[in-house]
């Protein structure tokens, strides 16, 4: 019957289905990569600090291959300073930065800087660190010299570049949070006879709080990972975190010994990435706990 | 004679059971009206003819909706073939950000009519079919989206015909527009009834009564009545079609 | 009098929070544009034409970044070309197939999983796994092929939101005219997702340009000659991208001046990439309207 609704062959439309598993497969792209991602960084990690023994790699607080003496200790430590202060720092500049511009600026003032923001999240991390170098490290040098310490990169040349390279990312995500405050929250706490700026400080921020957390999450995840900007100001020496010292982040830990690294040197470097990609996924595991909560009040 | 033959149909959407054991036999080339409160079912019951309940999740549907004596919930069943045999016409009217022309030859192109002067006359048919001809032959490569309200219904009444369906759908096609668009799409569908068979749903009982042959009346998932119009109208069997129809509920 | 409703003195504390509001963004972006002109002013006199256009040449002493260029273009073409089939096809799935929201939900936290791994990290895991274990060597293909799960995230989640911008009732006019899914995907959604799928293909474009660390790991450090042989020999050998090339200059070799004339031709391009961002937003904007 030529007008019949029945199939012309027995299932369903070949192409059809092609596309239902090709479109499978894209999906599960990520899944895989994350899975592989994670199987390789432990399969290729793990051995090294077995075989160097995990007290003597995490604790370890020398760090000399050719005396095969592989002690991370500085190098975690070192991570986790330069990221704590770039964070404590660039805070409170992005949360001022984002309520200027939902709260205070003019519509066409807000979107100009917000264009400034998005460069600033543009500008690649090789550019960042060449200002570091040329701009900040300098000034670093005055100090330095000032403390009779040798002029060298330093943890702090690494900090400050880190605040510049977060602060676009807190903004951008405050920014969004604020603006998805509902206005009501503002102009009920207005209407309460609270000054615009009371109304900001006690209502809308606090509203807005689980997206400005999972901003700064994510500068922590941005700042910890970072490695090109940091190398090429922080100095590299792995030695235990000063200020004014020369010091060597995890993330350099890998890239500015693996050209020339073989054998169980090259092995330490994975071990090195494991123990960043550590650092990463509680991270992860924590802003999506963040997100979850955040959205599930609302 | 029967163009669609339901029976005892049943519907769930997860644990609400929508509809509840419809028996229904739609006659071919004529008007048939679905009348009811909100959340009767009339709509459902609509979109089960065509299977466009298929993509909601949670859908469980038992009994049967045969078309011609075909089965269209049967394991063999080409739902496309179906649809294009089945034609729907939307509560709002949903041309694609396309051209006028592009609207009405997108169901002709992608089932496989590609060649330029066959396109040319279905869309020329189609488009006097749904009377919408004479407003738009000067402008066809103009968006469609720039039209009216009433205009754009029409407009996806002739996309509709362009694919030579036998039956058409209406899903509340007038609950968007104005009194003289509606106007214009009731006359539309007496024309249509001669050539196709058309079913509507309809929350305007006055146009119930004005454009159909045959009108059911539907409560809380069941079908209460179904009748020829004039009958429903002048003198219903059942009281709780007689208070609908009155107004003393929904 | 107290209980006046007059009076336009503004609260001390509020004062001082406007101040320091004012301070903050003041410094913030008084830094940005203080930025963008050093650059341009140290960079721009070394972008001359022959340095954009020709390999450097150890013998007559002479710098260019050409070798460079055609090695990130290389790197850009190839990446979108495996990256975004992928992804808008990712973003289809969640969107228009997947129905067990379980599922969903783990595609989607592996997306965000994936935008928060560190680019030293995808740089060791491509090195390993295309480099050593499929055997394609350090090269541009390799890079590619990491930069392709690099840019994943970015581009499904640009192309979900504009799948999600698609109104539903256009999918039903189609189902109702007898389109079949993958019709209705072709014909409907994805033309009408156009523009976020463009975005999608500046944003990656713009992050594959920015990148250092990985690529440092799986395609090379330096690129002093032009590409020779086939297509297929090009991607197979090492290379290094305009933004390592700048690394390679400033950090190793201490040459500034170059490592500027670079900087300035990755802001130029990082600026036209988010003027173009800006633009695609707009006409999407106007279309919807």
């Amino acid at each position: 019957m030529q007008n019949s609704i029945a199939r012309a062959g027995k299932s369903k439309a070949p192409l059809e289905k092609i596309m239902n598993v090709l479109f499978l497969v894209c999906g599960l792209a990520a899944v895989v990569s994350v899975v592989l991602i994670s199987l390789y960084m432990v399969l290729s990690g793990a051995p090294a600090i077995a075989k160097i023994g995990p007290l003597q790699f995490l604790a370890g607080q020398i760090w000399n291959p050719e005396a095969k003496e592989f002690g991370i200790l500085p190098l975690i430590l070192s991570s986790v300073t330069a990221t704590g202060l770039a964070v404590v720092v660039a805070v409170p500049a992005a949360l001022c930065v984002a309520v200027f511009l939902t709260q205070i600026a003019g519509k066409r003032l807000a979107s100009a800087l917000l264009f400034l923001v998005e460069l600033l999240a543009g500008i690649p991390s090789v550019v960042y660190g060449l200002l570091g170098a040329i701009l900040i490290v300098p000034l670093v040098f005055q100090a330095q010299t000032a403390l009779g310490l040798p002029m060298s990169g330093s943890l702090l040349s690494a900090s400050i570049v880190l605040v510049i390279m977060i602060l676009p990312t807190i903004i951008s995500v405050s920014v969004s949070s604020i603006h998805a405050v509902p206005r009501q929250y503002n102009d009920v706490s207005l209407a309460l006879g609270s000054s615009k700026m009371q109304s900001i400080v006690r209502a809308v921020i606090p509203a807005a709080k689980s997206g400005i957390v999972s901003g700064i999450v994510l500068g922590v995840g941005r700042a910890i990972g970072e490695t090109m900007a940091v190398m090429m100001v922080a100095g590299n020496a792995p030695i235990m975190p000063e200020f004014l010292k020369p010091a060597r982040l995890l993330t350099v830990g890998i890239s500015m010994e693996w050209a020339y690294s073989s054998g169980i040197h090259r092995e330490a470097l994975f071990g090195i990435g494991l123990v960043l990609f550590a650092f990463i996924m509680v991270i992860n595991v924590l802003l999506s706990t963040i997100l979850k909560k955040g959205g599930a009040r609302k | 004679m029967t163009k669609i033959t339901t029976e005892n149909l049943h519907l769930h959407y997860g644990e609400n059971h929508a509809l509840r054991g419809i028996n229904m036999l739609i006659r071919p080339n004529k008007i048939t009206a679905l009348i009811g409160p909100s959340g009767c079912g009339k709509s459902t019951y609509l979109k089960t003819l065509n299977r466009m309940n298929d993509t909601v999740p949670g859908v469980a549907i038992t009994g049967s909706v045969l078309l011609d004596g075909e089965d269209i919930y049967g394991s063999t069943v080409d739902v496309t073939k179906l649809r294009k045999k089945v034609g729907m016409v939307f509560q709002s009217p949903n041309p694609f950000p396309m051209s006028i022309y592009d609207n009405v030859a997108y169901g002709l192109k992608i089932h496989g009519i590609k060649k330029r002067l066959l396109m040319d006359e279905i869309v020329e048919r189609s488009l006097r079919g749904a009377a919408i001809w004479d407003e738009v032959k000067d402008r066809l490569k103009t968006p469609a989206l720039a039209l009216s309200g009433g205009q754009q219904q029409r407009l996806c009444i002739a996309r509709t015909l362009a694919v030579s369906p036998e039956v058409i759908l209406m899903d509340e096609p007038t609950s968007a527009l104005d009194p003289i668009s509606t106007m214009k799409i009731e006359e539309l569908m007496s024309e249509l009834a001669k050539q196709y068979t058309v079913v509507i749903v309809t929350h305007n009982m006055q146009q119930a009564a004005r454009i159909s042959d045959y009108t059911a009346f539907f409560l809380l998932g069941e079908m209460i009545e179904y009748d020829e119009t004039q009958q429903i109208f002048a003198s219903p069997k059942d009281p709780r079609t007689e208070n609908y129809i009155t107004g003393r509920f929904g | 009098m107290s209980n006046s409703i007059t009076g336009k003195r503004k609260r001390p504390g509020d004062i001082l929070l406007y101040g320091v509001i004012g301070l903050f963004t003041a410094a913030v972006f008084a830094m940005t544009v203080y930025f963008v002109v050093y650059i341009f002013s140290k960079g721009l006199r070394g972008l001359s034409l022959a340095f954009l256009t020709t390999a450097p040449n150890p013998i007559i002493g002479t710098l260019g970044i050409l070798p460079s260029i055609i090695n990130t273009a290389y790197i850009i073409l190839l990446t979108l070309v495996f990256a975004v089939p992928i992804g808008v096809g990712g973003a289809v799935y969640i969107n228009e197939y997947a129905k067990s929201r379980k599922l969903i939900r783990v595609i989607e936290f592996t997306t965000e999983t994936l935008s928060g791994i560190p680019s030293i990290i995808f740089g060791v895991f491509g090195n390993v796994f295309f480099c050593v274990f499929l055997n394609l060597k350090v090269s541009l293909l390799s890079g590619a092929l990491t930069l392709t799960i690099m840019v994943l995230p970015t581009i499904i989640r640009t192309a979900q939101e504009a799948l999600k911008a698609v109104p539903v009732s256009y999918r039903e006019g189609a189902a109702g005219l007898g389109a079949s899914k993958w019709t209705m995907i072709r014909t409907i959604l994805l033309p009408n997702a156009s523009g976020g799928i463009i975005t999608a293909v500046v944003l990656s474009v713009g992050r594959i340009v920015g990148e250092s660390a990985a690529l440092l790991l799986v395609a090379g450090g330096s690129a002093m000659y032009l590409p020779r042989g086939s297509f297929f020999q090009q991607i197979q050998s090492s290379g290094s991208t305009l933004a390592v090339e700048l690394y390679r200059y400033a950090y190793s070799r201490g040459e500034n001046e170059v490592g500027f004339a670079i900087a300035a031709l990755l802001l130029i391009i990082v600026i036209g990439l988010n003027l173009a961002v800006k633009l695609i937003g707009k006409r999407i904007n106007r279309g919807a309207k």
